[in-house]
């Protein structure tokens, strides 16, 4: 199993009220930058970097950076940078980016030197993720929407080209044009770094990803749909003549550990104050659904399962549609205390370990993901929060985890080779079963 | 008004794809290119102009009945198509109306195929980049606050609309956004090598903007008239963007006089 440690990097400023206590607004695409304070902001990225840094001490096996622009709940907005910092100061840990917004980059020959070379200076530690992005983000570098996906899956071929066909050569297509495509930089991994796909809604997303044989990451979703997800993706892939496996499989979710429940609700009821991020169900802070579903971003009816959950339904301006939706079966129970509400349905795991580790393994069971990623250091946590609860995912549930996955026989894609194509298996043999020495050699 | 529609769908198979158009009257062609949300079906203001014209109504190539170019990048490739319209239904001496974004197609239509216009009526047209203030993105606006805005004022735009858009304005809405976007997503409603091509453009041109246009700046007429050799410019009292919903008759007169 490979586990990974999460974190939207919010911008946590207390004074500025994002944290509610003001009862100023928190509107997505709505808030100028005039308060931000790049002092504060120099203090934020610098202890999210150190954080990072003891996650891999405390032996996660990779660090997710995500990346969203034009918004408090995430500095990663360049997050090729902190790939690039993270490759020359941590060791071991793969970094894993969930993921570049492929769209909104005219010029994607960039994005595949960058991440060459951050490949190299992590010497193979890269794992490269691309993501359609929010309307937020078509906005922020206005890219334009109703092209999103041909400029996705463009992009994607080019740089894969660009990493593994020798060059010079010529590029004319759709989106992008090269004259010359010849990087002086080559992937540190060969052919290329693995590639994974996360999301949450879009099933062209799924179905291509399964085509592909790329892992697909669920990011924060329910389990019920999480698992019709996954179990779309199967169908995809055996459509395309392969059995996926759990290498194919992976999913983030919001857990934290703490020294005593006391503490543990205490932090963990921080994940929906603060500037964290506010498409999420619960989270304090208000969404523009026009916005969010930008004309044309995504195809109409090809929804996921996951759609019906309201907070998701509404952050990508579909509440309408969920609605009248939900008026044909029951009426919607009333809202309670949301923090109380996300843990009875395990949006939120938060508690000391003895409580924490049975609530993992339950998620293990139901999806069966080969590799996981813990959501944690959100929201209006502090760094005493994130250090207290990566400390005991150190000592506790890590391993506690590990033992389960070994039990269960959940394989990531480092233990088995998700791509078909395990160049290290001898001729002959049959592929797509696990490849052995992957994971040893990435350390 | 009161007179009985009597208008009639017609449909045209192009290579580029079906257009659908509704129509009615004889007299005088005229043509109108509808907004970027879309043409709401037939209204007053072309039952009024049909007493004494021919009036076609199009839904633009990708909005409405009319098949989508899916290869269109710009508002130039469907004023291109248009042109194809104007000859295919051996339209001559075509009063060419455009509407907002209709206005933008329309001015393009002009500067490249001029031999069938007896007159170019743009009416709070788009096209130009206004030297001062900026068109309205409705990009960053609900459907609902965006057609509002296009109305001189809420109880307007309510006694139109009503209190909840109905479903089919609301489809047409989101769809004809889309369209929009994948046509003038950037720049948003201006093409800079417009205004040099209308220099010497020799189809009279009549430009109408209502008085409370809040949608496209007034300071866009004046850039018209002084880029166009023939131009005018009416101002319609009290109308704000969506002059044919709001002004009617006054915009019926305007055209049927010029």
């Amino acid at each position: 199993m490979f586990i990974g440690h999460f974190t939207e990097r919010p911008y946590q400023d207390p004074k500025s009220g994002y944290f509610g206590a003001t009862g100023r607004s928190l509107m997505d695409l709505g808030m100028s930058n005039a308060s931000y304070d790049p002092k504060l902001g120099a203090d934020l990225y610098n202890r999210y970097l150190d954080e990072r840094v003891f996650a891999e001490e405390m032996g996660f096996d990779g660090l997710m950076l995500n990346e969203h622009h034009s918004t408090p709940f995430c500095m990663g907005q360049v997050m090729n940078l902190e790939a690039a910092i993270l490759a020359r100061i941590t060791s071991r840990a793969k970094i894993v980016l969930l993921g570049n917004i492929l769209p909104i980059w005219d010029d994607p020959l960039f994005l595949a030197e960058e991440l060459a070379e951050i490949d190299m200076i992590s010497r193979g530690r890269l794992v490269t993720g691309w993501v359609r992005g929010t309307g937020r983000e078509s906005v922020a570098h206005n890219a334009v929407p109703p092209y999103n996906w041909e400029r996705f899956q463009e992009a994607h071929d080019f740089i894969v080209e660009a990493w593994t066909k020798p060059g010079p050569f010529r590029w004319e297509g759709e989106h992008y044009h090269y004259r010359y495509v010849n990087p002086w930089s080559r992937p540190y991994q060969q052919p290329h770094p693995q590639i994974w796909i996360p999301g949450v809604m879009s099933r062209n997303t799924v179905a291509w990803a399964a085509k592909h044989r790329y892992p697909y990451l669920m990011l924060a979703t329910e389990l019920q749909p999480t698992l019709e997800s996954f179990q779309y993706y199967d169908e995809v892939a055996a459509e395309e003549g392969y059995d996926a496996g759990t290498e194919h499989r992976g999913y983030l979710f919001k857990v934290h550990v703490d020294e005593t429940e006391e503490l543990a609700e205490e932090a963990g009821r921080k994940y929906v104050q603060g500037p964290s991020n506010p498409f999420l169900e619960g989270n304090q802070g208000i969404v523009r659904p026009f916005i969010q579903n930008l004309p044309g971003l995504t195809q109409r009816n090809n929804l996921l399962p996951t759609m019906r959950s309201f907070a998701a339904a509404a952050s990508r301006g579909r509440a309408g549609q969920h609605l009248q939706e939900q008026k044909k079966e029951a009426p919607p129970a009333p809202p309670k205390d949301t923090y109380v509400d996300q843990t009875e349905k395990l949006s939120i795991i938060s508690g000391t370990p003895d409580t924490v580790i049975p609530k993992v393994r339950h998620v293990l069971e139901t999806l069966r993901p080969g590799t996981i990623f813990f959501w944690d250091g959100d929201g209006a946590m502090s760094h005493d929060d994130q250090m207290r609860s990566l400390r005991l995912m150190g000592s506790d549930v890590i391993p506690a985890v590990r033992d389960m996955a070994d039990e269960l026989d959940l394989k990531g894609p480092f233990e088995a080779d998700a791509s078909g194509e395990d160049t290290t298996a001898p001729v002959g043999e049959s592929t797509g079963q696990a490849a052995t020495g992957s994971a040893e050699q990435a350390r | 008004m009161a007179e009985a529609v009597s208008y009639t769908e017609g449909e045209l198979a192009l290579a580029t794809g079906k257009i659908k158009y509704l129509e009615q009257g004889s007299g005088p062609p005229v043509v109108i290119l509808h907004h970027s949300w879309g043409s709401p079906g037939w209204l007053p203001f072309h039952d009024r102009l049909a007493q004494d014209h021919l009036v076609i109504v199009p839904d633009m190539p990708g909005w409405g009945g009319s098949e989508r170019p899916a290869w269109a990048r710009d508002p130039r490739d469907i004023a291109i198509i248009a042109t194809r319209l104007l000859t295919r239904l051996e339209l001559v001496d075509v009063k060419l109306v455009g509407l907002g974004f209709g206005g933008y197609v329309a001015a393009e239509l002009a500067t490249m195929n001029p031999s069938r216009l007896a007159q170019l009526i743009l009416v709070g047209a788009a096209g130009l980049q206004p030297k001062t203030g900026e068109i309205m993105d409705q990009m960053m606006l609900s459907h609902r606050k965006y057609i509002e805005e296009s109305f001189r004022d809420a109880e307007t735009y309510t006694a139109y609309v009503g209190e909840e858009p109905p479903d089919d304005i609301r489809q047409l809405w989101d769809l004809s956004r889309e369209m929009t976007a994948r046509l003038t997503w950037k720049p948003y409603m201006f093409n800079r090598r417009l205004e040099p091509l209308l220099g010497d453009l020799d189809v009279p041109t009549l430009i109408i903007w209502g008085e409370q246009d809040k949608v496209v700046p007034f300071e866009c007429a004046k850039q018209f008239e002084a880029a166009i050799p023939h131009a005018r410019i009416e101002v319609v009292e009290g109308a704000g963007h969506v002059v044919e919903l709001e002004e009617p008759d006054r915009l019926a007169t305007l055209v049927g006089s010029a």
